[in-house]
């Protein structure tokens, strides 16, 4: 009969649906993902690219200097391909970047995809050591505070966090430098590593502390903590006193829940309660707050960069925009982007971890 | 209980995590051979000498690239051998033959032969970068070079100029950073595209200086390594590693601590506390850049000359020289700078407010007028602006400041459309022609003619007996005399000219006493580290 035949397409029909439905089931999400990274960087990229177009510097003078030549200015115009329409200049731009090529600096003379293998090392490693002490410190100070809400403890942490917000991070820093360095010596002054020290470890990674650890030299790795120490310390400082005003509160919130008088009259010590069932309960926004201020350092140190003469990626973009050095902004921009987007999915990622209900 | 011995332990780790600072080691002072320079290096954008005008650039390449000949260090002015030992004119006047130096060597081993010398200057017409009309006024072009830049064997240069010009311009534009040196067959090796190496060596050198570069890292630091064997005697550094540190502060507390040992971009208080420490010294030096007002012709007012000569003595120069200016300006009121040819030391203003309003009564404007001063928004011309303005209201002048971008202003005095201005100019190559081609040269006095590069046209001053006087000069054969030649312009332009000028910029450079002879190269040259030990 028909019944046969029928069911055997039919089987066939689902098997091949079957199959194929699964595969886009798990493809989806990916391919969301991706296209919705796609459009972020794309509008991304078309708001630098046109903000950058209009703002009032003329990129070919950052080249040629006041006294070109027309001759020479014209020269230069063509040579970056500025007497394009804007539109097509966008679109050439996009297609190199597709290849893999961000541009040549103006300012640097070099491919800006090998400026940013320079700089952005740098700042991680920086802003990375500053999360660490921001973490470390804020964490405790935040949880003291909230156990001790209104008392000594809590007005000291809440003074030193007021501090730490209010002072300018370019006069902490001079400071820092005055006191740590030129005083007291504690630590080395500006630059990542002592000249003479400079270019004994190859570059692997690019962050100084780990390629020192790679070659298995002590002596280079110690250098770089003391240079790294300080600016990452008054880095720190402010992730810090953010962290810990987040902790104090998220802690105060968990302190009065039921469940901590409950566990408090079952018996078990206060430091268990403490450190235990409240902290762990607000480990989850916790770590939003860490992601925000760690994306914030990366972005955010310019002027740490600055007094410490620390060749990062915020000094670099800063550059560049006052010379209207597009490749290398855009350049500076998709970076920026690409650990905005990914410091997002990492810390989806460790909610997972952290938290077994988000699984 | 339980909550002190947590306390504790928070206060604990935040004192270890603090403080985890490594034991201090003793930092010495930075090695006998190297030499540490701390210093602001941003505006480098390229290492190629056919490309470079800026000033820390142009400080590398000097160190770096040998010229046909070249100023002395010690004894800035007088031209030296470089590479060539001997040069000569023919009678023809626009005829230079070049005799190559035997046996020198460029870093890379190869000779140093006189194609090297027709290659590199071929090259910079060729690439045509912005520092290229330096060479190009001699009527060099693309089409031209190779008759007019040949190189007749391996050890002789001719060169052809389009029509006979004072051999010392020609010498001195020589000098200039675009007229280094490079090593034909490294560059050649490193072409990319027919573009001369120009890619390769704006991140490279190929060089036969005392130094060669080591590494560049841009906004960062440049290493230079010396090079054994440099034909005037080995340098005294084995190494100069120049740091670029944005902070004059920074700067300064690195060289208190010696880390550095020599700090360049300090500010004056920094300098004047530094001074003072033991161990540390501070040396002047004067650079090319000129300070001056100038007044548009086209104003119905400014175009007085009893006016404009009553502005020259409106200013306080001494006033403000020893003042805010301290350290970063002297009084100069010339158009070329001191030291070089043809400088005229005359000074012949000062404030004279009396005689100021005298000449304004003359003129007819005894109660004097409203003017505007057009002024860059930067501290330092800020208060020269408002000094001026000061010292104009005593004679009832009420000067309004426009202030803008450097950008904006410029703009319109390009386009001749400001009152009084107030602004700097630097020479952009070591000849008086430099200075005079701009402040008293004036061949078409018409806007169309758009000359804005002179700034005798943006001022709408028509002077053709005087830019007679300047295109007299710059093909005078006699040095000496046309050093007179310059010394007689400048004095007119004193007397009777829209331009009121009034500083030359200097430079303070504070450093280990143990630095000897780091030369700054004064207003026509750049930094010797060469000559520099310590």
């Amino acid at each position: 009969m028909n019944g046969i035949a029928r069911p055997g397409s039919g089987a066939a029909n689902e098997g091949g649906r079957g199959r194929a439905l699964p595969l886009w089931k798990k493809a989806k999400p990916t391919v969301k993902l991706l296209a919705s990274l796609a459009a972020t960087f794309l509008g991304l990229l078309l708001v630098t690219f046109f903000i950058g177009r209009v703002i009032p510097i003329d990129p070919v003078l950052a080249v040629v200097g006041e006294r070109a030549s027309p001759e020479v200015y014209e020269a230069a115009v063509r040579q970056l391909g500025l007497d394009k329409p804007l539109i097509v200049q966008f679109a050439l731009y996009i297609k190199s970047v597709l290849q893999g090529d961000l541009g040549t600096s103006l300012l640097t003379a070099n491919p800006v995809l090998e400026d940013i293998k320079r700089v952005v090392p740098a700042t991680l490693e920086l802003s990375t050591v500053a999360t660490v002490i921001g973490v470390v410190l804020g964490i405790p100070m935040g949880v003291v505070a909230a156990v001790h809400a209104g008392r000594w403890p809590d007005h000291i942490v809440r003074l030193i966090g007021l501090f730490g917000y209010s002072m300018p991070v370019f006069w902490l820093g001079l400071m820092g430098l005055l006191v740590f360095y030129g005083k007291l010596d504690w630590v080395a002054g500006p630059g990542r590593l002592d000249i003479f020290y400079e270019d004994i470890v190859d570059p692997v990674t690019g962050v100084i502390l780990i390629d020192a650890l790679i070659a298995g030299d002590t002596e280079v790795f110690f250098n770089a903590l003391s240079h790294i120490i300080l600016p990452a310390s008054v880095l720190g400082y402010y992730s810090m006193a953010y962290i810990s005003r987040m902790t104090r509160s998220f802690m105060l919130e968990q302190l009065s829940q039921e469940y901590v008088t409950t566990a408090r009259v079952k018996g078990l010590s206060e430091g268990r309660v403490i450190w235990r069932h409240a902290l762990g309960n607000v480990m989850v926004p916790l770590i939003t707050v860490v992601a925000l201020s760690y994306a914030n350092l990366l972005e955010g140190s310019v002027l740490t960069e600055t007094v410490f003469a620390w060749p990062g990626l915020g000094f670099y973009i800063t550059n560049a925009l006052m010379s209207a050095d597009m490749a290398a902004v855009l350049g500076g921009t998709i970076v920026v982007g690409a650990v905005f987007v990914g410091l997002n999915l990492f810390s989806d990622f460790l909610y997972r971890i952290v938290d077994p209900r988000a699984k | 209980m339980k909550l002190r011995t947590i306390t504790l332990a928070a206060a604990a780790l935040a004192l270890v995590a603090g403080f985890a600072a490594p034991a201090p080691e003793a930092r010495a002072a930075t090695p006998k051979n190297i030499l540490v320079i701390a210093d602001k290096i941003d505006d480098i954008v390229s290492l190629d000498p056919a490309e470079i005008f800026e000033f820390s650039g142009g400080e590398l390449a000097r160190n770096v690239y040998d010229h046909l000949v070249e100023l002395d260090p010690r004894n800035l002015g007088p031209l030296v051998p470089g590479i060539a030992e001997s040069w000569s004119l023919a009678d023809d006047g626009v005829t230079y033959t070049f005799k190559i130096r035997k046996g020198l060597k460029f870093h890379s081993g190869n000779p140093i032969t006189a194609k090297d010398a027709e290659f590199s200057l071929r090259r910079a017409i060729v690439l045509n970068k912005t520092p290229s009309f330096i060479l190009k006024q001699f009527g060099f072009t693309p089409d031209n070079i190779g008759e007019t830049i040949k190189a007749v064997d391996d050890y002789t240069l001719v060169i052809k100029t389009d029509k006979p010009y004072a051999p010392s311009f020609f010498y001195n534009c020589l000098t200039a950073t675009i007229g280094g040196i490079v090593d034909m067959k490294l560059a050649m090796e490193h072409e990319k595209d027919g573009d001369m190496g120009h890619e390769w060596l704006k991140t490279h050198s190929a060089g036969s200086g005392a130094y060669k570069v080591k590494s560049w890292k841009p906004n960062e630091s440049y290493v230079l390594e010396a090079v054994p064997g440099y034909w005037r005697g080995d340098a005294k550094l084995k190494r100069v590693i120049v740091r670029h540190i944005q902070e004059p502060a920074t700067q300064r507390l690195l060289l208190e601590k010696g880390d550095v040992d020599i700090a360049r971009k300090l500010t004056p208080d920094d300098i004047a506390a530094i001074a003072k420490k033991p161990g540390i010294k501070v040396e002047s030096d004067l650079k090319g850049r000129i300070m001056y007002i100038a007044l548009n012709q086209k104003h119905p007012i400014l175009k007085n000359p009893k006016v404009a000569k009553a502005m020259k003595y409106l200013i306080d120069y001494d006033g403000m020289a020893n003042s805010f200016l301290r350290g970063q300006f002297a009084v100069h009121q010339a158009f070329l700078p001191l030291t070089y040819l043809g400088e005229l030391k005359d000074n012949p203003y000062k404030l004279d407010i009396e005689k100021a309003r005298a000449l304004l009564k003359e003129a007819g404007y005894g109660d004097g007028f409203n003017i505007k001063i057009y002024v860059r928004n930067d501290q330092q011309r800020l208060e020269m602006a408002q000094s001026l303005q000061n010292t104009f209201a005593k004679v009832g002048i009420k000067a309004e400041l426009v202030v803008g971008t450097g950008k904006q202003i410029l703009t319109e005095y390009r386009a001749r459309k400001h009152e009084i201005y107030l602004g700097a100019w630097g020479p952009d190559y070591p000849d008086p022609h430099t200075n005079a081609d701009t402040f008293a040269s004036n061949p078409d006095n018409r806007d169309e003619a758009k000359l804005t590069g002179k700034l005798a046209w943006r001022n709408a001053w028509d002077i053709p007996e005087l830019t007679r006087k300047t295109e007299a000069a710059v093909i005078e054969k006699d040095t000496a005399k046309r050093a007179e030649m310059y010394r007689e312009i400048q004095r007119e332009v004193q007397k009777d000219s829209p331009f009121a000028i009034m500083f030359q910029a200097t430079i303070q450079t504070a450093m280990k006493d143990n630095v000897k002879d780091f030369i700054t190269g004064g207003a026509i040259s750049d930094v010797y580290y060469w000559t520099t030990s310590k």
